[in-house]
C-alpha cells in the first residue's frame, strides 16, 4: 500500500482509489502552500455530466469514483480543523474520489504534483504543455450566460469577437477569457470572464460580489485608487467568512510569478494572466510594503 | 542495392538443410533483398539454413521493438550489412511517468556497436530511448553518411546535441525531434547547417520552444530544393510562415508556427496567396492559437489534405466546421474537444473519408470542465464516416448503447483507444458497467489489434475480450477488472497478443503465472498498482528463463509488494545496465 506521505501516489494495490494522503488533499490552508491550487480541493459544485453521471452508491464491489461534492463535507468551512475533521469521516466511507484537481503546469513535474493518479488521464508531457498555453483562451462558456460584445482593446494582439447565448445555446464565441479564482480560506474555486471587464474595478467588484466579500479590501490598486484603500462596505453581511483577515488581489502570469493586480495596463494584465487568488494580506508579504502597513490600519480599526 | 561488404561463408552444410538450394546465394539474395516487411523476413528467415544466410546478408534495415530483447553484438553478429535501424526503448507507460527517469534504454552501447559493425549507417529511429548530447555528438561524428535522424519520445538531451548533428552530418536528408523531452537550450542548433549542405528534405522541430535564427532557417529552406517536409515551432509567426511558403511550395507536409498575428490586409493577402501556392500539402498541423481570424488563409491548400492535427489548436465548433468544409479528401483527423460534440459533428458530415479520428482533451486534469466531447460526438462521427477504422477519444461520459452503435456504424475498427477520464465511471446513464460497450467492440470488430479500455470494468469485459478479440495484439487497461480470472481470460484466449499493459487493476500472482507459457510469445508485460507480490515474480523468473522479469520498488512501499513490473522476452540475457531501483529477478 502506498504510504500518506506519497500524495502522488494514491492508487491501492487493490484498484479501488482511496485518499491516502487526505491532508495534503483536503486541508483547505493557505499557509503551507504559495500556490494554493495545488493542494486545494477545488469542487464544481454546478457539475453536472448531462444527466448525473456522478450519482452512484458503492455498490458491492463497484469501486469507481466521482468527485467530492459539497454534500461529502458536513459544511463547507473555511477553518482548517473542521476540514480535518471532516476529511476523516471521508476516509470511512468507501467512496472514492477522482482526481483533486490539479493544476495544469504541476503536471509536467508528475512526480511532485498532487494529483491523485500519476500518469492519468494517459496523456504525453508535450501535449500536457500545450493545452496550459491554450487553457485560457480555450475554455468555453455554455454554463454562463454570455452577451454580443465587440471587445477591442488597445494593447492586445486579438480581435475577439463573442456570440450570444441563451442558456444551454450553442453558438460559441471565443472572446470569453474564463480564468479561475481563489480566496484564501475557501475551498471552491470559482472561474471569472475577464473579457466581460474592461478594468480593474468592475473585476473587483465582480469578485466581491461572487464571494461575498463586503469587507475586502482591495489594496493592491494603484494611482487612481489609492483614495480607495478602504472600501466603501455594503451592508451585506458576509455568510461565509466571518471575522477573517483583509485580503488583496492577486495574479499568477504566465512565467508562473504572483503579482499584484492593478499595477500594469489593463490590456496588458489580460495576456499576461493565468488566474486570480484572493490572497490574506499577511500572506501578501514582498508584493508590496505598503500593505503591511495599511493590514495593520485595518485591525486596530474598530469593527 | 550498393555493394555489400565482403562476406566469409558460413560453413554450407547443417542438418537442417536436406536439399542443397537450387539458387545460387547471390540470386537468392537479390531476391530477398526486395522483401520490405520485417514480418516476412522473419518468416524467411525461417525456412531452412541457406535462407536464413540469404536473409541476413541482404537484410539492410531492423527494427527492434524491445532494445532489451536483443544485444549489439548479436544483432551486429547476425546482421551485417544493416542501414537503417528502428529502435524501441522504455516502456510505453514512461509516457506518462510511471517508469523510474533513469530506467535504461540507453541508446550510447548501441551506437558503439554501429560504429564498429556498420560505419556506413544511415537512418537511426528511435522511440523512447535515453539520448544524451555526448551520444548525439558520437553519431554525428563517427557516420559520414548518415541521412536520417528520428527521435519520437526520447530524452536525456539539448539542442546542443542537435547542434553536433546539424554541424557534422552533411548528408543528413531527415531531422524529426519532435515530442521529446529536450532541453531547450537555444535555437542555435539551426544555424549550425553550413551554407553548403542542400540535402535536407524533412525539418520537424514542432516541440521546441526556442526561436531559431529566422534568416538562417529562411536560407535553408531556400537552398534546400528538395525539402518535403517542414514543420517548424510556435516562435515562428504568420509573417514568417509567409516568406517559408514562398519559398518552399513544393511542401508535402507543413507544421506552422503560432496562427494568429495582426496582421495588415496586404499581409493577409500574401499569406493566403502563399498557401495558395502550395497545391501538394497533403498533412497540416501546428496551428497554434488558430482563430476564425486566420484560418480561411489555409483555405486554398486544403483541397488535397489527407491528415489535418488540430491537436495544439483549439478551435470551437463553427471555426472547425467552416475548415472541414474545404477538406473532403481529409482521412486522419485530430483535434481538441473543444470543438465538442457539434464539432464532431461537423466532422461526420463533411469528411465521408475519414479513417482516423484523435480526440484530445484541453483539459484533462480539471472536473471543473463540464463540456468537452460526449457519446453523442463519437456517434455522430460514426454515421458519417464508415470507413473509420482508427479512434482515440478522451471523453467524461459513454454509454454501452452509444459504442454498441458506433461499432455497428464501423466495423473495421483496427485500433479503438477510449478514454474515460474519471478512472471506473459507469455508463451514465444506466450506471452499469461499461462491459457490454467493449462486450460490442470485439464482437463486431474482427480486425481488431489494438484495444484500449476505460470506465467501469468487471471481469466480464475480459471474458469478451479472451473470447472474441482474437486478431488484438496490443491492449493496454487501467483501473479495471474484478480478479485474477479477467487477466487470465484476455491471457487464455488473445492468441496474437504481443504487448499487454495493466495498471491499478484487481490482478495478482495467480493470473501472472496463468500467462507462463504465453509471455515468449509476448513482447512485453507491464504491470503496475496491481496486487502483484515479489515472491510471484521470482516464481515466473525461475520459471522462464529467457524471459527479463524486472520489478521497480517504490519508496516506502512494503517489502513483499511487487509495485511495478515489466516482462519482456530476450536473448541477451538480464540485461547490466539496471539502476539500482530496478531489480531484475
Amino acid at each position: 500500500m502506498m504510504e500518506a506521505h506519497k500524495p502522488d501516489r494514491e492508487m491501492s494495490a487493490s484498484g479501488s482509489v482511496s485518499t491516502v494522503s487526505r491532508e495534503d488533499n483536503l486541508v483547505v490552508s493557505s499557509e503551507d502552500s504559495s500556490s494554493p491550487d495545488d493542494s486545494e480541493l477545488e469542487l464544481g459544485l454546478e457539475l453536472s455530466l448531462g444527466g448525473g453521471g456522478f450519482k452512484q452508491q458503492a455498490t458491492s464491489g463497484g469501486h469507481y469514483a466521482r468527485i467530492l461534492t459539497a454534500k461529502d463535507f458536513p459544511s463547507v468551512v473555511s477553518s482548517s480543523s473542521s476540514l480535518s475533521s471532516s476529511s476523516s469521516s471521508l476516509s470511512k466511507t468507501n467512496h472514492v474520489t477522482a482526481g483533486t484537481k490539479r493544476s495544469a503546469d504541476s503536471v509536467a513535474a508528475a512526480a511532485n504534483a498532487t494529483s491523485q493518479v500519476v500518469g492519468w488521464p494517459p496523456i504525453r508531457n508535450s501535449r500536457i504543455n500545450c493545452t496550459v498555453v491554450n487553457q485560457a483562451k480555450s475554455i468555453a462558456n455554455e454554463e454562463y450566460n454570455s452577451v454580443i460584445e465587440k471587445n477591442k482593446r488597445k494593447n492586445t494582439v486579438l480581435e475577439k469577437i463573442t456570440n450570444s447565448c441563451n442558456n444551454g445555446g450553442n453558438a460559441k464565441g471565443r472572446t470569453s477569457l474564463f480564468v479561475k479564482v481563489n480566496m484564501d480560506g475557501i475551498p471552491i474555486g470559482r472561474k471569472v470572464d475577464l473579457n466581460a471587464h474592461s478594468c480593474y474595478e468592475t473585476l473587483a467588484q465582480t469578485l466581491e460580489d461572487m464571494f461575498h466579500r463586503p469587507t475586502t479590501t482591495v489594496n493592491a490598486f494603484r494611482s487612481s485608487l489609492q483614495e480607495h484603500d478602504i472600501r466603501v462596505e455594503a451592508t451585506r453581511p458576509s455568510k461565509l467568512l466571518d471575522g477573517t483577515s483583509d485580503f488583496v488581489l492577486t495574479y499568477e502570469d504566465k512565467e508562473g510569478d504572483w503579482m499584484l493586480v492593478g499595477d500594469v495596463p489593463w490590456g496588458m494584465f489580460l495576456i499576461s494572466v493565468k488566474r486570480l487568488r484572493i490572497m490574506r494580506t499577511s500572506e501578501a508579504n514582498g508584493l508590496a510594503p505598503r500593505l503591511q502597513e495599511s493590514s495593520w490600519r485595518q485591525r486596530n480599526k474598530p469593527v | 542495392m550498393e555493394s555489400y561488404s565482403k562476406r566469409k561463408r558460413e560453413c554450407p552444410s547443417s542438418p537442417e538443410s536436406t536439399q542443397p538450394s537450387s539458387f545460387p546465394d547471390e540470386v537468392l539474395e537479390r531476391v530477398l533483398a526486395l522483401l520490405t516487411s520485417h514480418k516476412d523476413r522473419s518468416s524467411v528467415s525461417l525456412v531452412c539454413k541457406d535462407w536464413y544466410n540469404a536473409e541476413r546478408w541482404s537484410r539492410t534495415r531492423v527494427f527492434i521493438g524491445n532494445c532489451y530483447s536483443v544485444s549489439p553484438e548479436i544483432l551486429a553478429r547476425r546482421f551485417p550489412n544493416i542501414r537503417c535501424v528502428i529502435l524501441k526503448g522504455k516502456p510505453r507507460f514512461s509516457d506518462f511517468n510511471l517508469v523510474p527517469h533513469n530506467w535504461g534504454a540507453d541508446i550510447h552501447a548501441w551506437l558503439v556497436a554501429f560504429a564498429n559493425n556498420y560505419p556506413f549507417l544511415e537512418e537511426l529511429r528511435l522511440k523512447r530511448m535515453a539520448v544524451n548530447d555526448e551520444s548525439l555528438e558520437f553519431l554525428a561524428l563517427n557516420f559520414p553518411n548518415f541521412k536520417v535522424l528520428s527521435l519520437l519520445s526520447c530524452d536525456g538531451f539539448s539542442t546542443d546535441g542537435l547542434a553536433a548533428i546539424t554541424t557534422h552530418c552533411k548528408n543528413l536528408t531527415e531531422l524529426d525531434i519532435h515530442e521529446n523531452g529536450v532541453e531547450d537550450r537555444s535555437g542555435n542548433w539551426l544555424s549550425c547547417f553550413p551554407e553548403s549542405f542542400t540535402s535536407l528534405e524533412v525539418l520537424n522541430y514542432a516541440n521546441l520552444s526556442s526561436e531559431v535564427n529566422f534568416d538562417a532557417l529562411e536560407r535553408l529552406v531556400s537552398r534546400c530544393k528538395s525539402l518535403k517536409v517542414l514543420k517548424v515551432n510556435k516562435s515562428i509567426s504568420l509573417e514568417q510562415l509567409q516568406r517559408l511558403l514562398v519559398r518552399a511550395p513544393q511542401l508535402v507536409e507543413l507544421g506552422t508556427g503560432t496562427f494568429v498575428q495582426e496582421l495588415t490586409p496586404r499581409q493577409c493577402a500574401e499569406l493566403e496567396s502563399a498557401f495558395n501556392n502550395c497545391k501538394n500539402i497533403h498533412t497540416l498541423s501546428g496551428l497554434w492559437e488558430a482563430t476564425v481570424l486566420h484560418l480561411p488563409a489555409l483555405y486554398p491548400a486544403c483541397s488535397n489534405l489527407t491528415f489535418l492535427n488540430l491537436s495544439y489548436a483549439a478551435l470551437q465548433s463553427g471555426e472547425l466546421a467552416k475548415l472541414l468544409a474545404h477538406c473532403p479528401r481529409l482521412q486522419r483527423l485530430w483535434v481538441l474537444d473543444t470543438v465538442e460534440d457539434k464539432g464532431l459533428e461537423a466532422v461526420g458530415s463533411n469528411c465521408p473519408l475519414l479513417e482516423e479520428l484523435r480526440v484530445f482533451p484541453a483539459d484533462p486534469f480539471d472536473e471543473e470542465i463540464i463540456h468537452g466531447v460526449t457519446e453523442a460526438g463519437f456517434l455522430a462521427v460514426s454515421f458519417g464516416c464508415r470507413r473509420l477504422h482508427y479512434v482515440l477519444y478522451f471523453c467524461r461520459q459513454m454509454t454501452n448503447a452509444a459504442v454498441a452503435t458506433i461499432v455497428q456504424n464501423c466495423p473495421d475498427f483496427t485500433h479503438f483507444r477510449l478514454c474515460i477520464m474519471n478512472p471506473g465511471q459507469p455508463d451514465y446513464l444506466t450506471n452499469e458497467p461499461m462491459d457490454e460497450a467493449f462486450g460490442a467492440v470485439v464482437r463486431t470488430c474482427t480486425k481488431l489489434q489494438r484495444l484500449s479500455v476505460s470506465g467501469l470494468l468487471t471481469d466480464l469485459t475480459f471474458e469478451y475480450i479472451g473470447n472474441y478479440a482474437k486478431n488484438l495484439e496490443v491492449l493496454s487497461v487501467a483501473f479495471a477488472g474484478s480478479s485474477d480470472w479477467g487477466m487470465q481470460c484476455v491471457l487464455g484466449g488473445c492468441s496474437k497478443l504481443r504487448k499487454l499493459e495493466i495498471r491499478d487493476c484487481p490482478f495478482g500472482n495467480l493470473a501472472l503465472l496463468s500467462g507462463l507459457e504465453k509471455y515468449e510469445s509476448m513482447r512485453s508485460l507491464w504491470m503496475s498498482a496491481c496486487k502483484l507480490t515479489m515472491s510471484g515474480c521470482r516464481r515466473l523468473a525461475r520459471e522462464m528463463p529467457r524471459l527479463n522479469v524486472e520489478v521497480m520498488k517504490e519508496d516506502g512501499s512494503d517489502d513483499g509488494h511487487a509495485d511495478k513490473v515489466y516482462v519482456y522476452r530476450t536473448v541477451a540475457g538480464p540485461r547490466r545496465d539496471a539502476p539500482p531501483s530496478v531489480l531484475t529477478l
